[in-house]
């Protein structure tokens, strides 16, 4: 059984206003536990509202989500309990710190939640370490952090509730190459430890291609595919036409196919296409 | 002719204050010439000191050692203050946060308002500047029905509006979709070939830095590397070792030439990749296509 | 979305009225409130009703708008309508229970009382109607500039003002977000008494403010950066004119107001 599962979800903005506006539109996706899922799509494909869905944060205006093959809104009472379940972490999310001290602000979830302190403790503790924060910066207040840390902070409050679901709607946004790479590689390393599903939404697929299990490819309030990052570059063209831009490197092999040369379609990482042309150049039969 | 701006081995140290009980030093001895037209981008990690480098430029701060002149004019000369912020605009990261009136063109005007133009001439290059940016239908409308991309675009225009020589743009792209990075990258580098406007693009993204004709990179401080992308990019491994990417293609490249291909070191877009690398297949006596390889 | 609420009331047609100097709507709207507290006959009332008809029919607003804006304050009606109608002596008595009773003279002033509010209510909505809010903001400035000699700062306020009026719908916006991030963070915001509600709204203020702060401190770089010095020597983009028709509407709003006021010393009705 798939952890999350959306059935005919539909959002619609402002009904019956000049501004009504359908955000998802009958999206139809199971999420199997474990699972490490990329989210891509352009401003206003929809990628957010799915994410507020997911959790319980918008109600849909038609269609299910199940978690654990449960209605989320089926009780009104489960719905807290939810958002504990699947966590998520919105855009620029170091604007809600608050309070005194960077050990406080990681707490206030697992405190929502009515934990006994020792267990807060040591998931604040442990959180922090996931994400880098040294424990020293623990008794600091919030806002003496760097930009960086201050977004990894802010990560680790959601983290430390422990949800079996992820969700991160764009975490490096404006970030510099370094601290995306950190908090790129400290998810991946989450995921790996704790076998939890983690949901990133993101503007850059190659950012993304090597860190993720699966890609979700959103367009105009609907799925555009749901599959391995191979099987989707190798719709690359596809994408292309829905103003996604792809990678460099899988436009360079895209565009060696274009003169006839017999590559694979699903290249996005430098790494593999760097191996590909050096087994032609090397093994390459001699021209008879 | 003498150079737009100058800077003349410019230190900077933030005083010292509750967080820190030393003064950090910021800038460390910097000197630059930027010439008239220049497309230039000021590369850097958070940090770098790229960001303090571009608030001295337009006399927001001061340095603490060395001098930095904006048309001649002593960035110090506090009396001609206006003078330098008129030959300088700064575009910052934020969108939202620099948009003044609640209406798009009162905002354009909102400089010119301050320098005190006449109405009627106001009204013409306020119209002209959004012209220029592509915002020309959207003068009535209000910033917060715009999106990321258009409210940098209306920022730009109320820049130009004033006719600098020079705009700065302190990471303008960073907090902006890929459709935003790229209608405002194509705003600046028009700016620069059909008005000749000095830009200055202080980014941590090297495909931005890759459209300029020159980068600047800053590292603690102090300039690292001065030289046109290709140049730049080429140093893959020290570019690396400075927290900066570099574009797939030339790190592909990169990759090759290590194994021992001769490949040249300053690609760096999709297409030269392409042909630098069937040029080595036909080289290797490869046909374009593996399958005939076999009639 | 909270950012589509459209700002202060502003409807934006073109019609006479909209296209009147902003000042001189502001000074007859002003005459025309002073003169419906002035007047305490039906003929004030009559008048001020035929003023809200002709500015109505001028300005093309939709009648529906007008209604729309006296629906807020309908609670006021009824409280002021049934206290006079229910408290007051005077005249023909029809009813009376303990302190309660129906009069004459109730009845009649609770009526002046209600179409007086609905009239003052319209009145003001039709100069929000036809003025955007920063033009608005503009013809204040102007209005009041001659208080700049007595070293008023007139031009500061006039630009907070207009950055308040700016930076509202960013704001919502924000706090709209604030909100859902810490409700995915378990804060709840819906249940507990006065005290605990107003405890939950920390996680909220908070970065509200501290980000109200960082904007309010860049917009300042901004500013200075576009040569921002103050008011003085300052040019406007858009210059508030006057013509023919606002003083003959001017004229009219006067000759109205002198009549209500002979009315109220000659006539008894």
């Amino acid at each position: 059984m798939p952890i999350l599962e959306a059935n005919n979800l539909t959002y619609t903005y402002s009904i019956g206003s000049p501004f009504e506006k359908t955000a998802v539109d009958h999206i139809n996706l199971q999420i199997e536990q474990g699972e490490f899922v990329g989210i891509i799509g352009h401003t206003g494909s929809g990628k957010s509202t799915l994410m507020q869905m997911m959790n319980g944060l918008l109600k849909p205006t038609e269609g299910t989500v199940l978690l654990d093959g449960r209605d989320i809104w089926e009780k009104k009472a489960d719905r807290r309990a939810v958002r504990f379940q699947v966590g998520l972490v919105f855009q620029y999310p170091e604007y809600q710190l608050f309070e005194e001290t960077v050990y406080q602000d990681i707490a206030f979830g697992p405190k929502n939640m009515g934990l006994e302190k020792d267990e807060i403790d040591r998931r604040v503790r442990e959180t922090a370490e996931i994400v880098g924060l040294d424990a020293s910066l623990l008794e600091k207040s919030p806002y003496a952090l760097s930009g960086g840390q201050k977004r990894r902070a802010a990560i680790a409050g959601v983290m430390a509730m422990e949800p079996r679901v992820l969700i991160l709607d764009e975490p490096t946004a404006g970030l510099d190459p370094i601290g995306r790479t950190t908090i790129l590689t400290q998810l991946r390393e989450y995921h790996r430890r704790t076998g939890c599903t983690v949901m990133l939404v993101s503007h850059s697929m190659e950012d993304v291609a090597k860190y993720v299990s699966k890609l979700l490819v959103l367009s105009h309030a609907k799925v555009v595919c749901y599959d391995t990052p191979a099987n989707v570059f190798a719709r690359g063209s596809e994408l292309e036409s829905m103003g996604l831009a792809l990678p460099q490197i899988t436009r360079v092999f895209h565009e060696l196919r274009a003169r006839g040369m017999d590559f694979p379609e699903e290249v996005y990482t430098v790494k593999f296409g760097a191996e590909l042309l050096k087994a032609r150049l090397e093994g390459s039969a001699p021209v008879c | 002719m003498e150079p737009l701006i100058k800077l003349d081995n410019v230190r900077f140290s933030y005083p010292a204050d509750a967080e820190n009980s030393e003064p950090a030093e910021v800038l460390k001895g910097i000197s630059l010439e930027f010439e008239h037209g220049e497309l230039v981008a000021v590369l850097g990690h958070n940090g770098s000191g790229k960001s303090t480098m571009a608030k001295l430029m337009n006399a927001i701060l001061l340095p603490t050692e060395g001098s930095v002149t904006v048309a001649g004019i002593d960035t110090k000369n506090e009396e001609k203050l206006l003078e330098i912020r008129q030959h300088v605009g700064m575009v910052f990261q934020n969108p939202d946060n620099q948009i003044v009136a609640t209406i798009v063109e009162e905002d354009v005007a909102f400089g010119l308002e301050n320098l005190g133009v006449p109405t009627d001439e106001m009204r013409i290059r306020v119209d002209q500047a959004l012209h220029a940016v592509g915002m020309y239908e959207y003068r009535e409308h209000a910033p917060h029905q715009l999106s990321g991309g258009q409210k940098q675009r209306v920022a730009i225009a109320g820049i130009i509006a004033m006719r600098p020589d020079c705009i700065v743009l302190d990471e303008p792209t960073a907090m902006l979709d890929p459709q935003g990075r790229k209608e405002v990258m194509r705003t600046v580098k028009m700016l620069n070939r059909d008005y000749g406007i000095t830009v200055i693009l202080i980014t941590h993204e090297m495909d931005e830095a890759a459209q300029c004709d020159r980068v600047i990179v800053v590292d603690h401080g102090a300039v690292h590397l001065d030289a046109p992308p290709e140049k730049v990019f080429s140093h893959v491994e020290e570019m690396r070792a400075l927290g900066l990417d570099v574009p797939q293609v030339t790190e592909l490249c990169e990759v090759l030439r290590q194994a021992g291909y001769a490949l040249d070191p300053e690609i760096l877009d999709v297409s030269a990749c392409v042909d630098a690398i069937a040029e080595l297949f036909s080289q290797k006596g490869i046909t374009q296509n593996a399958d005939s390889g076999s009639k | 979305m909270l950012k589509d609420i459209t700002l202060g009331q502003y409807f934006p047609i073109n019609s006479v009225v909209h296209r009147m100097d902003a000042r001189f709507k502001i000074i007859i709207t002003m005459l025309f409130l002073v003169m419906l507290f002035w007047g305490q006959r039906v003929t004030t009332l009559a008048a001020g009703l035929l003023f809200v008809i002709v500015a109505t029919a001028c300005s093309k607003i939709p009648l529906k708008m007008l209604v729309k804006s006296i629906k807020p304050i309908v609670p006021v009606l009824i409280i002021t309508g049934l206290f006079n109608l229910l408290l007051l002596d005077g005249g023909k008595t029809y009813w009376r229970w303990h302190f309660l009773k129906l009069t004459e003279e109730g009845i009649q002033t609770s009526a002046f009382m209600i179409v007086r509010i609905c009239l003052l209510i319209a009145g003001t909505s039709l100069l929000t109607y036809t003025t955007s809010p920063i033009v608005l903001t503009d013809a204040i400035e102007a209005l009041l500039s001659p208080l700049k000699k007595l070293k008023m700062p007139v031009h500061e306020l006039a630009m907070m003002m207009t950055i308040a009026l700016r930076f509202i719908p960013t704001l919502i916006e924000e706090t709209d977000k604030i909100m859902s991030a810490q409700k995915a963070r378990g804060a709840d915001l819906e249940s507990g008494g006065l005290m605990q509600r107003v405890k939950a709204l920390t996680p909220i203020l908070i970065p509200l403010f501290v980000s109200a702060f960082r904007r309010a401190e860049e917009l300042a770089l901004a500013m200075e950066c576009r040569c921002y010095h103050g008011g003085e020597g300052r040019t406007r983009l858009r210059v508030l004119k006057s013509g023919l028709r606002d003083y003959i509407a001017l004229i009219f709003t006067l000759l109205m107001f002198a009549a209500v006021i002979l009315c109220n010393i000659f006539v008894k009705f």
